[in-house]
């Protein structure tokens, strides 16, 4: 099958080329979607499942205990337990919820979700769709999920759900900008959307050092920006429990509330893959262009383990954010945005065509 | 319901803009089975009308049949996180009735348990104010070291919370050996552990923008509405008892009444975090030297109180707490009223968050430390 | 001002209210129409200023209601206890000091609730802890078969 670990390219062909001997190209195609979109709802499954036990293993280490450790050995077969949980509650809907609107609200975020995992490059050889506007594709993408968060506010028919999700839109719409213009410094720099390319003009050093000043502030901008994107860390305002119970998912229970659940933190995976790619280097090993010897130790280890381990190191930060600092109240959040956020970034971009066109860089 | 015509009714007529939320008996951060009735303006609170009564039990007619040493039992209940300064303000107040002096013993060991239990409130409410504004982690923090005090207590007391240790004439048993090196090693524990709380809360930038300047309580306000406490001491109302009515073992020690005009929620707070510096220096004092002696004075099997009027002041974490009993020569008082610091500090928040957002009422009130039992009785 | 201090002047200043010291404070008991003014004289006047209201009781005696007024001043630091008698049990009436003390908006709302005692010009005058399905439990004559077991 011409599996290499280091490059699935080769593997990819060779399965395309094996479908072709044995069905027409439509019946290939049509198998070859389905495995991709199997593979990648698996993957969002087992992922997700991973990142919920993370993520309280975590929180438990930051508040000196122990998290899950009765379910499985050391607390592994807890998210599995939470998930069959949910699938055997009760659906309850509120009788004057709209009906239509409210079955709909899970469904939209998770496509976006979906969406916007499809052009993410895991390893070489191993991106499902290489646009050449990939960046700018990711983006607007991930602003239709604000569209399931209203929906779900609006058809819930509850004062709580309401006000929650018009926190979460606002909220949401006002940092696409910041992470849009950090993306933007690093096309700048990169000199291309497309994400193949961004990821390989990284091989001699990751954008973050190549870039040095710009790169850094853009990335923690970019940080800072998508922990607020995906409702999390201290500005979770939308459902925050000590004010408004569960903001705009107050009103559902079982699945798709399992929906709302994952899809955060599916899109918490989105904005560290995207922070990864474009800033860390995606699947690129640490090279640091001189040194011959360390660049080969460097590309002993696989891409596919470089990606997760840097995606891990920035899931490990977002979640650090979270159970550190209090909460921003909903105007702080928008201040900070438009009063702050907002003209560093647009600052940083001009600095960072200097450094570009001063070829200034790394 | 025909309550909520009334309120319709009674207050000024209700803009198309504005509508009432509930933040019902059972809300995470109303620290109680506490109804708030919220008129809001999109985020801006307008007017709040809190609704108390679902815990009233009714403490004070049931007093009225119970001897004295049984309404001890009672006071716990009440303020159950200052259980022992309740206790203790009933036993004074029955002491200086029969005047009867209480050997010093009794008065190091009643300051000491009464700085513990303040120690224990101040680090529930630190960790409750912490989750209220999102930093879930302070949760287990004030917790992790509460834990030691109430190991403390069980020992001695045999109780963690509702302790029920001062009984008129003294104390109910004599310090467990142990005691001391206990609470020694405890306080050389917990003063290195509070300077995380400050570095954790205090000094974090978010924490100041969500609390300074908001909930500002003049002191002409403070004084008008009886509002005693830390509370009352953030707005510049001088109102501790244990410095202007002294009892116990506060004659005896040094510390400092912390005073500050500023009046907003994070003024409050930092007074609140020097009152457990403050503590902890009162316990360092008395602990070394709690004389010899009896641990409680032989009393009469019944009890009966001379005829007339008595009321006791004592500072409990909250405020000023207040006994009043009026006696007819019985076994049993014939009215006794307890004047709880939650009562006249609850009322004060419609003053105090009117014209601020929703989550800057949820700080505010975590600020004023309320325990629901306490202003229902 | 020390107790004796404080008598002799509110002796001075309210003729018509009685002035005696108590095992503890000094009080003052007044008729149920100079309840207002008093109050009013006694936080404004310099000498006096009684600002702070500590504590409001309702009693139940046999022949009549007592209404008992702790108040302190902060800048003196002296207590007094001001008390008025209702002229009957069943129908108490009595003035509001809440325009005085603000405190006392609610606890003359507890007042009212368990004794039933009622409070003329007051801006709110509600239950406050129970609804009007109860009667006023905290009254020496309250029956309730089902929660009160009489000995």
């Amino acid at each position: 099958m011409g599996f290499n670990i280091y490059d699935f390219s080769g593997m990819t062909h060779n399965m395309h080329l094996w479908f072709l001997e044995r069905m027409s190209p439509t019946a290939t195609t049509i198998v070859e979607w389905t495995i991709i979109g199997v593979s990648y709802m698996l993957f969002v499954a087992l992922f997700g499942l991973f990142l919920v036990y993370a993520e309280r293993k975590v929180c438990a280490a930051f508040q000196q205990r122990l998290g899950p450790m009765r379910v499985g050995y050391w607390g592994l077969l807890q998210t599995i337990a939470d998930f069959i949980k949910l699938l055997m509650k009760e659906l309850i809907m509120p009788k004057s919820a709209d009906r239509f609107l409210y079955n709909l609200a899970p469904f939209i975020v998770m496509i976006a979700t979906f969406l916007a995992m499809a052009v993410l490059p895991f390893a070489k050889g191993l991106q499902t769709l290489d646009f050449d506007i990939g960046i700018f594709y990711v983006t607007a993408v991930s602003s239709v999920g604000v569209i399931g968060i209203l929906l779900a506010g609006w058809s819930s028919n509850n004062k709580y759900s309401l006000i929650g999700a018009m926190r979460s839109g606002a909220q949401i719409l006002s940092y696409e900008l910041s992470v849009s213009l950090s993306l933007v410094t690093i096309i700048i720099l990169a000199g291309s959307m497309q994400l193949s390319v961004v990821v390989e003009s990284q091989r001699d050093s990751w954008f973050l050092f190549k870039g040095h000043i710009p790169s850094l502030i853009a990335f923690v901008i970019f940080l800072i920006a998508g922990t607020a994107e995906t409702n999390r860390g201290p500005f979770d305002l939308a459902e925050a429990e000590s004010e408004l119970t569960a903001g705009f998912h107050t009103e559902y229970s079982g699945i798709k509330f399992a929906f709302f659940f994952l899809a955060e933190y599916i899109n918490m995976f989105i904005v560290a893959a995207m922070a990864t790619t474009v800033f860390l280097g995606g699947w690129m090993p640490l090279h640091f262009g001189q040194f011959e010897s360390f660049n080969h130790v460097m590309d002993f280890i696989p891409p596919l383990v470089w990606f997760f381990m840097k995606v891990l190191g920035v899931i490990f930060l977002i979640m650090w954010f979270k159970w550190t600092f209090p909460r921003l109240r909903v105007d702080q959040i928008l201040t900070l945005e438009w009063k702050y956020l907002l003209p560093i970034n647009l600052v940083n971009i001009l600095l960072m065509c200097l450094v570009v066109l001063t070829k200034f860089h790394l | 319901m025909s309550e909520f015509k009334e309120i319709i009714v009674s207050t000024d007529k209700i803009h198309t803009d504005e509508y009432l939320v509930n933040m019902g008996p059972q809300h995470p951060s109303t620290h109680g089975v506490l109804r708030l009735l919220v008129r809001l303006e999109g985020e801006i609170v307008h007017n709040i009308q809190p609704h108390v009564g679902y815990i009233h039990s009714g403490i004070e007619k049931m007093c009225e049949s119970i001897s004295y040493p049984q309404v001890i039992h009672l006071t716990d209940r009440m303020d159950y996180l200052s259980a022992h300064m309740n206790n203790e303000a009933v036993a004074l107040c029955i002491e200086n009735a029969l005047q009867v002096e209480v050997p010093d013993r009794v008065k190091y060991i009643r300051t000491i348990m009464d700085e513990l239990s303040r120690l224990a409130s101040h680090q529930l409410w630190w960790c409750v104010m912490g989750m209220d504004l999102g930093a879930l982690t302070t949760f287990f923090y004030g917790l992790r070291d509460r834990e030691h005090i109430l190991d403390i207590f069980e020992e001695t007391c045999g109780a963690r919370m509702t302790l029920n240790y001062s009984v008129p004439g003294g104390v109910m048993f004599d310090i467990h050996p142990n005691f001391q090196k206990r609470v020694k090693d405890f306080l050389k524990e917990f003063k290195k552990k509070l300077p995380e709380y400050d570095q954790l809360l205090t000094g974090n930038v978010i924490f100041q923008e969500r609390t300074n300047d908001i909930g500002y309580l003049s002191k002409e306000d403070a004084i008008a509405w009886g509002v005693t406490g830390p509370s009352g001491r953030g707005s510049g109302f001088s109102c501790d008892v244990r410095k202007h009515q002294p009892y116990s073992a506060y004659p005896l020690v040094k510390f400092e009444e912390k005073l500050d005009t500023k009046g907003d929620t994070f003024t409050r707070y930092r007074l609140r975090m020097e009152e457990m510096w403050e503590s902890i220096h009162i316990i360092e004092q008395l602990i070394d030297n709690i004389p010899e002696g009896d641990y409680a004075v032989k009393m009469k099997g019944v009890v009966k109180l001379p005829e007339g009027e008595f009321y006791q002041r004592v500072e409990t974490a909250r405020g000023e707490f207040g006994v009043f009993i009026v006696s007819d020569g019985k076994k049993n008082p014939y009215r006794i009223k307890f004047r709880s610091p939650g009562f006249s500090n609850l009322f004060a928040l419609n003053k105090m968050a009117a014209g601020h957002k929703i989550a800057d009422l949820v700080a505010i009130m975590s600020t004023l430390d309320l325990v629901i039992p306490d202003i229902d009785r | 001002m020390t107790n004796e201090e404080l008598q002799a002047y509110l002796t001075g200043k309210f003729s018509n209210a009685e002035v005696k010291t108590g095992k503890q404070y000094v009080e003052i008991v007044v008729k149920a129409e100079d309840l207002h003014e008093t109050a009013v004289q006694l936080k404004k006047t310099p000498e006096l200023s009684f600002d702070y209201l500590i504590c409001l009781t309702g009693v139940d005696y046999p022949e009549t209601m007592q209404i008992v007024y702790h108040i302190e001043s902060v800048e003196h630091r002296h207590v007094a206890v001001l008390k008025v008698n209702t002229a009957d049990r069943t129908d108490p009436k009595v003035d509001t000091v809440s325009d005085v003390w603000q405190t006392a908006k609610y606890h003359e709302r507890e007042v009212y609730d368990l004794l039933g005692v009622k409070f003329n010009n007051h801006p709110d005058l509600r239950r406050l802890f129970l609804d009007d399905s109860w009667g006023f439990p905290l009254r020496k004559d309250y029956k309730d078969e089902v929660r009160i077991v009489e000995r």
